[in-house]
């Protein structure tokens, strides 16, 4: 007897979704990204109107004054869904224990000197309150933003505030034998220290922006690529012989600055090439904000490297470069 | 008679641009699907360009990753860091 080996070629009926298929222009094979994230915002059937805001309604494109045709167009680059964000995160967040672990280990924060120690008690242990306020940027960017291609990013990127705003808490844990004192005092600094001070009208006057593009302008190009630029890259050298403890320890603001940044400036960068009008207004809020930030870091330049603001002047550069590189006014 | 190159893949979507990839750099490649397992076949070569996963996955991607999702394949096979491939000539 002879058995013959034979496979049957199964074609799929269909391949995804037909609103997805009508997007991709045929019924082809989509990504879970691209099944996750395409229309999926709510469009109609709205039964009531809010009260607290009702000239708009829930999901209203007049939230924000620059105008898309389709707010799918600004895509994710990494195509970050639930699943892919949250292996990219894990996979850094073993980093993170990792450089703990060692840095535990080895004693490394314990030999810190005096000087270090102040510096980054009162300069890097209230970013914690930095993150938090963007955070809360984030946060309220998913709750009045349109369209799911830039919101569900948007809630992923508060998460990650979060997350650094934890890990930051962490770097204050060591510095004080895991009493929290540090953490205290980092409050602190943050409410009456004169250094800090701009830096906190900077995030609070962000908190009741309403216009909700230009909150994210505020956030990705102001806050993230000035202020936080700044404190994790610019103000290496006022950690003193510390410099390489917290840079690996912030490690993964390092990675996350690097590839939220792939997606911040593609959706900045799509949106200001949709038409001269959004150009216009989104060049004005990021030349607004980037100055705004650029005031926040220069009392921080100042007081933590004695540099007279030139580390805060190269941050407020680079910001300003990116910008134009993303075809903006600044 | 030619002899025929195969890569043999798991469908899902890992390997989705994988085979998006594939099925744009091999202009005579021949799907076969199956349940959960796609094989791929093309005359004397068959070849997988880091370039062209990488442009569709949105991430950087490394060759070696195919083996994750790699059921079978058929030739002899030649990689490096741009590429991966398999083929019949020497």
């Amino acid at each position: 007897m002879t058995v013959q080996i034979k496979t049957v070629d199964f074609e799929p009926k269909r391949n995804t979704f037909g609103h997805v298929a009508r997007r991709l222009g045929g019924d082809k094979p989509a990504t879970r990204y691209q099944e996750a994230t395409l229309d999926v915002q709510a469009t109609a059937n709205f039964h009531y109107k809010p009260l607290w805001e009702p000239e708009l309604w829930q999901y209203d494109l007049a939230k924000t004054a620059v105008h898309m045709d389709d707010w799918y167009k600004p895509l994710d680059p990494r195509q970050y869904y639930y699943a892919t964000y949250n292996i990219a995160r894990a996979n850094m967040n073993q980093a993170v224990e990792r450089n703990f672990t060692f840095a535990e280990d080895r004693g490394l924060i314990e030999k810190l000197s005096a000087d270090a120690r102040t510096n980054v008690a009162r300069g890097l242990l209230p970013l914690r309150h930095l993150h938090w306020g963007s955070n809360m940027n984030m946060t309220e960017i998913t709750q009045r933003g349109y369209g799911a291609a830039v919101t569900a990013p948007c809630i992923f990127s508060a998460g990650d505030h979060l997350g650094m705003a934890q890990i930051v808490s962490r770097i204050g844990l060591e510095l004080d034998g895991q009493t929290g004192a540090s953490l205290d005092k980092a409050k602190d600094f943050w409410m009456t220290d004169p250094a800090w001070q701009s830096a906190r009208r900077l995030i609070e006057d962000t908190f009741v922006e309403r216009d909700w593009f230009q909150l994210y302008v505020a956030q990705t190009l102001g806050v993230n690529a000035v202020l936080f630029d700044f404190a994790y890259k610019g103000a290496d050298a006022a950690w003193r012989e510390g410099a390489i403890t917290i840079a690996m320890l912030t490690e993964f603001m390092s990675d996350w600055r690097a590839e939220e940044g792939r997606w911040s400036d593609h959706v900045v960068k799509t949106v200001a090439a949709e038409s001269e009008a959004n150009k216009a207004l989104v060049s004005g809020w990021a030349k607004h904000w980037i100055e705004r930030a650029v005031e926040a870091a220069l009392p921080l330049s100042v007081a933590l490297l004695g540099d007279e603001g030139k580390a805060a002047r190269a941050a407020c550069d680079a910001a300003k470069a990116r910008a134009r590189a993303l075809g903006l006014n600044v | 008679m030619k002899q025929i190159a195969s890569l043999t893949l798991l469908q899902n979507d890992e390997a989705r641009p994988i085979i998006e990839a594939i099925l744009a750099d091999n202009a005579n490649a021949r799907v076969m699907n199956m349940h959960g397992a796609i094989k791929i076949d093309c005359d004397d070569e068959l070849v997988v360009n880091r370039a062209s996963v990488e442009e569709r996955l949105g991430r950087t991607w490394d060759p070696q990753e195919i083996h994750l999702v790699l059921v079978s394949m058929a030739g002899n096979l030649d990689e490096d860091d741009d590429r991966f491939l398999v083929g019949w000539k020497h």
